[in-house]
């Protein structure tokens, strides 16, 4: 059992857990994932490491409701249980003394950018990071990124923050000022994932993104998350989940996050359906009360 | 005392005129709709007359045919005399694991193949009869640990909680040591909780089979990946363990490496199963985890898990439900049982077939698979008829889903993160079969790490073996004494079964 110790709504339908977890994060490194289960019925849900305090050996895993299964996450509490955090697994960023290294994180892919962005600093790179959400109260992490940045730049797609428009603008007027880049990495939604690569394949940028395919067991038993990577089958959770941007077939995997789209919606909806029965009962209740 | 009344043993010359004893099992039609087990067990009644046909050989050729040299003639007795709570504790003397073991174990290529009334009549139905008594046992709520001897104060690690790391668990504790197994998923058991379908195998059982190691003082870790959150040599060095047993099984999964094989529906066995045994797809959405098998399923292969597979999607609504496999029926590697469960059920065979590769829609969802028709040529290294595509002979099967059963290899996550281990070309770890130490001394292995995927009983041999190896290195005694020559004979004619 892994107890939450503190819970925190970053944004809407998006809350940071730090999790009492003190020997994965003794061997945790940036980049890798952790496999959490909330309780018997529940399911094995790969998250990325969003920070790791290694003094105090707490975990931080930023959960966006998408489904049933996150929804019921984000409304637990402090206090609360997770029935299994498993990890560390995958294999770690990739940190060396590249030169000028670009962080990009889109939505909830800016956490897990944060440890990395620490990291590359630790290895003497200066650091670039940029982030991008829809809106200006949908971004997260700005303070933490900031801190771990030489510079933060902003993206938002509807202006309200920094830049209009999208991470990939912003790197690309890097490129067209001339800006030195030794290395590029990028998690986010696989558009965005997507978007950066092609944006660094004509300069010819070392690019890593990190996948997020469909996983169950997360230690290479089952293949769930097989991802073509220069024409060869690779499993994201034994081979990755970095891999080289430019070999990456994304719009092999943004099919295969959709294989269960159909299931998702019926249990995400059951679960509304139930909690806004309970809530109903609940205020029912009240009502006799007061009367 | 006898837990039922004593069967009036026959003359020698009589046993061989009773029937062999046939297993109640549910209904085809019926058993398709759910997940319960397929075979009821036999009544006590059953189970005596069934025992009441073994000739008591003088030499017993089937304990030759047990990896764990079980004393069959001696429970079968114990059957006889009503006794059956002391029929499961004489099995469980050598087997961790007869619930388990009398369920999938392939008895008619084992003890049952060499049983003398195979030559001339039915042999006796060792199987059903060492099921029986550990039900017996359970559900009267006898299983007690043995009385263990004083504690050795070695301490030795497990690593992977399948058949042979329960029984390498089961055989060291009762020797007087510390055991601390180590499982990576969030339940114990193995290949025998997310491998094996609930209708061949309920997992109330393999959680009693956990539930005696911890009887007998096994410490059992779940949610921990040995080789990331420790290493082998951190558990020896850090962790303070004088031995470690490497048993993490055949984990990962083989694909044909065909054309489209990364399309949607298209699974792997390991996630088709687990994600039905392990996480309870089948009861979604009472389980949080989905899973997809549509109205036509082809499964590749011809084992055990190709069999689990195909009977797991009939269960789930399909209506077509298919096993292609590239040689004959002769060759198919599944027990005999499971292959007729699997045509009682309605499963269509299509022997001799091969895929070529898969076509899918624009959603990228599989729609068909372009297969081949193969003929049987020379043996192979396997000596079974090398299967031989026949030049032109493409055709094309509609399906949904698809599951490939072709087979494990190892899983890289050990041997990457203990330097000195050596292993094959195909990543198994290399042992010495008498003792199953690798190359790096107090790090021993067994099971499918060992010898690529097989089965229940021969990890479970295999741990036997490696548990005796365990524990002469840890208490100093040497491995091959010379005037120890029978130990060391046998353990060899074991690992060779």
């Amino acid at each position: 059992m892994f107890k939450i110790l503190e819970k925190e709504e970053l944004c809407d339908k998006v809350h940071r857990f730090r999790i009492e977890a003190p020997r994965i994060v003794r061997k945790a490194k940036a980049g890798q994932f952790v496999i959490l289960r909330q309780n018997e019925s529940g399911e094995r849900v790969p998250m990325s490491i969003g920070g790791l305090d290694k003094e105090n050996g707490i975990l931080t895993v930023v959960i966006q409701e998408v489904g049933k299964t996150s929804a019921s996450m984000n409304r637990m509490k402090a206090g609360d249980f997770f029935a299994d955090v498993v990890g560390p697994l995958g294999i770690p960023s990739h940190v060396e003394k590249f030169g000028h290294c670009v962080c990009i994180g889109g939505g909830v892919g800016i956490p897990p950018i944060y440890p990395i962005a620490q990291a590359l600093k630790e290895a003497g790179n200066k650091v670039t990071t940029i982030i991008g959400s829809r809106s200006k109260n949908l971004l997260i992490f700005e303070k933490e990124l900031s801190e771990a940045s030489d510079q933060l730049l902003v993206s938002t797609d509807d202006g309200s923050f920094g830049t209009h428009g999208f991470v990939t603008t912003i790197l690309q007027k890097m490129l067209d000022d001339g800006v030195k880049i030794d290395m590029v990495i990028a998690i986010g939604p696989v558009p965005m994932m997507k978007a950066v690569v092609n944006t660094t394949r004509k300069p010819k940028i070392k690019t890593y993104v990190s996948l997020n395919p469909i996983m169950v067991d997360g230690t290479g038993m089952c293949g769930a998350c097989r991802v073509t990577v220069g024409g060869q089958t690779k499993f994201a959770c034994v081979d990755g989940p970095d891999f080289d941007g430019h070999e990456v077939d994304f719009d092999e995997m943004t099919k295969r996050l959709k294989m269960y789209s159909r299931y998702e919606k019926i249990a995400y909806e059951k679960f509304l359906d139930d909690e806004h029965c309970r809530l109903g009962k609940q205020v029912k209740q009240m009502d006799k009360q007061d009367r | 005392m006898a837990d039922f009344k004593k069967y009036e043993p026959l003359p020698k010359k009589d046993r061989t005129k009773v029937p062999r004893q046939e297993m109640p099992q549910q209904d085809p039609l019926e058993r398709i709709k759910n997940f319960m087990e397929v075979p009821h067990g036999l009544s006590p009644e059953a189970a005596q007359i069934e025992a009441s046909r073994c000739l008591e050989c003088k030499k017993p050729l089937c304990m030759d045919g047990c990896p764990v040299e079980v004393d069959i003639p001696g429970f079968i007795r114990l059957v006889m005399d009503g006794e059956f709570i002391a029929a499961a504790r004489k099995i469980k003397e050598t087997n961790a694991l007869p619930a388990v073991c009398g369920r999938v174990c392939p008895q008619e290529e084992q003890c049952e193949k060499v049983c003398v009334l195979t030559k001339k009549y039915r042999p006796v139905a060792i199987g059903n009869l060492e099921r029986f008594v550990a039900d017996y046992e359970r559900e009267a709520g006898a299983v007690m640990a043995p009385k263990l001897p004083p504690s050795t104060g070695k301490k030795i690690a497990v690593v992977g909680s399948g058949p042979a790391g329960i029984t390498v668990a089961a055989d060291l504790a009762q020797m007087g040591h510390k055991v601390v197994m180590y499982e990576a998923l969030h339940k114990a058991g193995g290949v025998l909780v997310y491998g094996i379908p609930e209708f061949r195998l309920p997992k109330k059982i393999v959680a009693a089979e956990i539930d005696y190691l911890r009887k007998l003082g096994v410490e059992v870790i779940t949610s921990y990946v040995i080789g990331k959150l420790d290493t082998v040599d951190e558990l020896m060095e850090q962790e303070g363990f004088d031995a470690v047993f490497i048993g993490t099984g055949a984990g990962l999964p083989n694909f044909m490496k065909i054309e489209g094989e990364n399309l949607n529906g298209i699974y792997s066995a390991n996630e088709f199963l687990t994600r039905s045994n392990l996480m309870g797809a089948f009861k979604f959405p009472e389980n949080d985890t989905p899973i997809f098998a549509g109205e036509n399923v082809a499964v590749l292969g011809g084992g055990n898990t190709a069999m689990d597979s195909v009977r797991t999607s009939l269960r789930l609504g399909a209506k077509n439900a298919y096993i292609i496999y590239r040689r004959s029926r002769n060759e198919m590697p599944a027990r005999l049982d499971e292959i007729h469960h699997a045509e009682q059920e309605g499963v269509q065979f299509k022997f001799l077939t091969n895929p070529v590769r898969y076509m899918g829609d624009e959603n990228g969802w599989v729609r068909a698979m372009e297969c081949v028709k193969m003929e049987l040529g020379e043996p192979d290294a396997s000596g079974r008829r090398r299967p031989v595509v026949i030049n032109g002979s493409n055709f094309t099967i509609p399906v949904d889903t698809v599951v490939v059963a072709v087979g494990n290899s190892s899983n890289p996550l050990i041997p990457q993160t203990t330097p000195g281990l050596e292993t094959n070309r195909w990543g198994n770890i290399k042992v010495d079969d008498k003792t199953m130490m690798s190359s790096r001394p107090g790090i021993f292995a067994g099971g499918d790490i060992v010898t690529g995927g097989a089965t229940v009983i021969l990890a479970a041999g295999a741990g036997k073996v490696a548990a005796r190896g365990i524990h002469n290195y840890v208490m100093g005694t040497p491995f091959y004494a010379d005037d120890d020559k029978k130990g060391a004979k046998e353990t060899e004619s074991e690992t060779k079964k």
